[in-house]
C-alpha cells in the first residue's frame, strides 16, 4: 500500500541519544537554539563552535551528515529571504566582487543564516533521533495543552492518511487525461484542495464517533514517557550548557570571537 | 429464556434535518447469538447502530443493554458494554501505535498500570496481532487494522460486539481468518452487512432492515432461500452461491460446529 516508508526524518539506531527520553531531548534543543539566538551576529567563532558541537551531537546519535545535510532544504525559502537582504537592505553599501551591497543587509543576512541553519540542524537531530510519537509524547510531559497535544497526535497519524487520499486523487485525475500545466489547470486543483479538506473533516467527524464510542469523554490520558534517570538528564544537558559556555566565553572575551 | 443483551422497542428517529430514517423498530438479541443486520444502502443500519451505545438518541422508544436502559447518565457503562468496530479501520485507530490505540478504550475505563497491559496483551492475542503491538496502524495491512480495530473493542470486554461491514475491501484470506476470529470469540454479535455468504457463515439469524423497519426476522438460511423477500429489500446473492438448506444445519454451540459449517458453505459455493 506504499504506507512501508512513513519515516521521512526518523534515522533508525541505537545510540545513547536515541534512548534519551524525548521530554529531554525537547528541553536540550529548545535551549540550544536560546544560546544560539541569544549569540550577537559578529561572534563568528562562537558559531563555529556551536556548529561543532551539533556535529559531536550527530556524531553521538550515529546520525550521518550524509542524512542530515540533504534534509536542510526545508530551509531554503528562509535562505532565499536571506540572500535578499543585502540587496534590499538600507544603510552604508560596500563592494562584493561585481556586486553593490548594503553592508547592514550582508551582516543581517549572515546572522539569518548562521543561527537559522544551526536551529534546523538541531531540530533534524531531534527529528532523526526521536519517533514523531515520543516527540508528542515528549511535549504533553511538558505539559502542553491536551488539546494542543491531540492536534498534533491527529497530524502525525492522518498525515499519511490524506497524503495517500491525495495521490489517488491525482491518479485519477490524470487517468482522466488531465495534466497539472498551466494557470487554467489551477481551478480544477483548488477543487481537489477543497474536496480534501471535505473528506478529511468528515473523516474527523468518523474518528470523533468511533472514540466517543470507546467512552472517550475529552479527557485525553496518555502513556507516560519512561522516567528520565539523572545521567539522562546531565546526558541531554551537555549540548545547551557546552554552547552556553562558547556564548559566555564569547561574550567574555569578546574581540577572540570575533 | 436466555437475557436479553439488545433490546430495542419501537426506536423512531429522525434526523436535526428531518428524515426520518427509523420508523419503530423491534430487535431483540440474545446472549452468544450472533445476527447479521442486513439491508439496502440508506435502510437505516448505522442508525440503528448508532443508537445502540447512545451516540444518537432515541426520538421514541427504548433502547436496553443488558438490563441497562441507554440514557444520558448510563452512557459511560453502556459504551464499554457495546464495542462497535466501524468500517474503515483508519477511523478507528487513531493513535501513534496500536498498543496505545487498543489501550485508549480500557484507559477511558480509569483502568492504568499492569492490569491495562494484561487487558491490551489479551485483547491483541484474542485477534493474533500481539507481534505488531508497537507499530504504527498506518504500516498495517488494510486486514490487519481491521483484526486491530477489533481488538480495540474487545478490550473493553464488551458484552456485545457490533460489526460495520466487517468483510469490506478485505482480501479471502483476511475474510477468513476475520470469520475464524469472530468464531472464536463466542460473544453475543450483530454484524451489520451486505455480504450475505459472510451472514450465511458466521450467523444463525439474520434480520432485514428496509425503509426503517425490521421487515425480516428469521433463520438466516431459510431468509437467504426466499428470492421474492431479498428481491423486496434490494438484497442479492452473489452469482454462484447456493444457500446451505436449513435442515442440515446444527446449531452452533458445538465448538466443532462451527468449522464444519464453514466448509459446506464453502463447498456449495464451488460448486454451485
Amino acid at each position: 500500500m506504499g504506507a512501508q516508508h512513513g519515516h521521512l526524518l526518523h534515522y533508525h539506531a541505537h545510540s545513547p541519544v536515541h534512548s534519551l527520553p524525548a521530554h529531554l531531548k525537547v528541553l536540550a534543543l529548545l535551549a540550544f537554539v536560546v544560546v544560539v539566538v541569544a549569540t550577537p551576529g559578529e561572534y563568528y567563532l562562537a558559531f563555529a563552535a556551536y556548529l561543532a558541537l551539533v556535529g559531536a551531537a550527530a556524531r553521538f546519535a550515529s546520525v550521518p551528515w550524509g542524512y542530515l545535510l540533504p534534509r536542510l532544504v526545508i530551509e531554503v525559502p528562509f535562505l532565499v529571504f536571506a540572500l535578499l537582504l543585502p540587496f534590499i537592505a538600507t544603510g552604508p553599501r560596500i563592494e562584493l566582487g561585481p556586486l553593490t551591497v548594503s553592508e547592514p543587509g550582508l551582516f543581517a543576512a549572515w546572522t539569518l543564516l548562521a543561527k537559522g541553519t544551526l536551529g534546523v540542524l538541531a531540530a533534524l537531530l531531534l527529528a532523526a533521533t526521536t519517533e514523531p510519537a515520543s516527540v508528542v509524547g515528549g511535549l504533553h510531559r511538558l505539559r502542553l495543552p491536551t488539546a494542543m497535544v491531540l492536534i498534533l497526535s491527529f497530524m502525525v497519524r492522518y498525515v499519511e492518511v490524506v497524503a495517500t487520499e491525495m495521490r489517488r486523487m491525482t491518479v485519477a485525475r490524470r487517468s482522466r487525461g488531465f495534466a497539472e500545466r498551466s494557470v487554467r489547470s489551477w481551478p480544477v486543483l483548488a477543487r481537489t484542495a477543497g474536496a480534501l479538506f471535505i473528506r478529511s473533516y468528515e473523516r474527523g467527524e468518523r474518528v470523533h464517533l468511533a472514540m466517543l464510542s470507546r467512552g472517550f469523554d475529552g479527557e485525553l490520558s496518555l502513556e507516560t514517557e519512561q522516567e528520565a534517570g539523572r545521567a539522562q538528564m546531565a546526558q541531554a544537558a551537555s549540548l545547551p550548557l557546552t554552547a552556553a559556555v562558547v556564548l559566555v566565553a564569547a561574550l567574555t572575551w569578546g574581540p577572540v570571537f570575533a | 429464556m436466555k437475557p436479553q443483551v439488545i433490546d430495542v422497542r419501537g426506536l423512531a428517529y429522525a434526523y436535526p434535518d428531518g428524515r426520518q430514517a427509523l420508523y419503530g423498530v423491534d430487535l431483540a438479541v440474545q446472549r452468544a447469538e450472533r445476527v447479521a443486520l442486513l439491508g439496502p444502502n440508506g435502510a437505516g443500519k448505522t442508525t440503528l447502530v448508532l443508537h445502540l451505545n447512545g451516540i444518537l438518541t432515541a426520538g421514541a422508544g427504548s433502547v436496553v443493554i443488558s438490563g441497562l436502559s441507554v440514557t444520558r447518565e448510563n452512557l459511560p457503562e453502556v459504551r464499554r458494554r457495546v464495542g462497535i468496530v466501524f468500517q474503515d479501520p483508519d477511523d478507528q485507530l487513531f493513535m501513534p501505535t496500536v498498543r496505545a490505540d487498543v489501550a485508549f478504550g480500557p484507559r477511558n475505563l480509569g483502568l492504568r498500570g499492569e492490569e491495562l497491559d494484561a487487558r491490551v496483551r489479551n485483547a491483541l492475542s484474542l485477534v493474533g496481532m500481539e507481534g505488531v503491538a508497537d507499530r504504527a496502524p498506518h504500516h498495517l495491512s488494510f486486514g490487519q487494522r481491521r483484526k486491530v480495530a477489533v481488538a480495540t473493542v474487545l478490550a473493553m470486554e464488551p458484552d456485545v460486539l457490533v460489526l460495520d461491514e466487517p468483510s469490506s475491501n478485505l482480501d479471502p484470506a483476511s475474510r477468513r481468518e476475520l470469520a475464524q476470529i469472530i468464531r472464536s470469540l463466542r460473544l453475543t454479535t450483530l454484524m451489520v452487512t451486505h455480504d450475505l455468504p459472510y451472514a450465511a457463515e458466521l450467523c444463525e439469524r439474520s434480520v432485514i432492515l428496509s425503509d426503517g423497519v425490521v421487515a425480516a426476522d428469521r433463520d438466516t438460511r431459510l431468509l437467504l432461500a426466499d428470492d421474492e423477500l431479498l428481491a423486496a429489500h434490494r438484497l442479492e446473492l452473489p452469482y454462484g452461491f447456493a444457500p446451505p438448506p436449513s435442515d442440515e444445519r446444527g446449531q452452533s454451540s458445538s465448538a466443532a460446529h462451527g468449522d464444519a459449517s464453514d466448509r459446506r458453505v464453502r463447498h456449495r459455493w464451488s460448486s454451485g
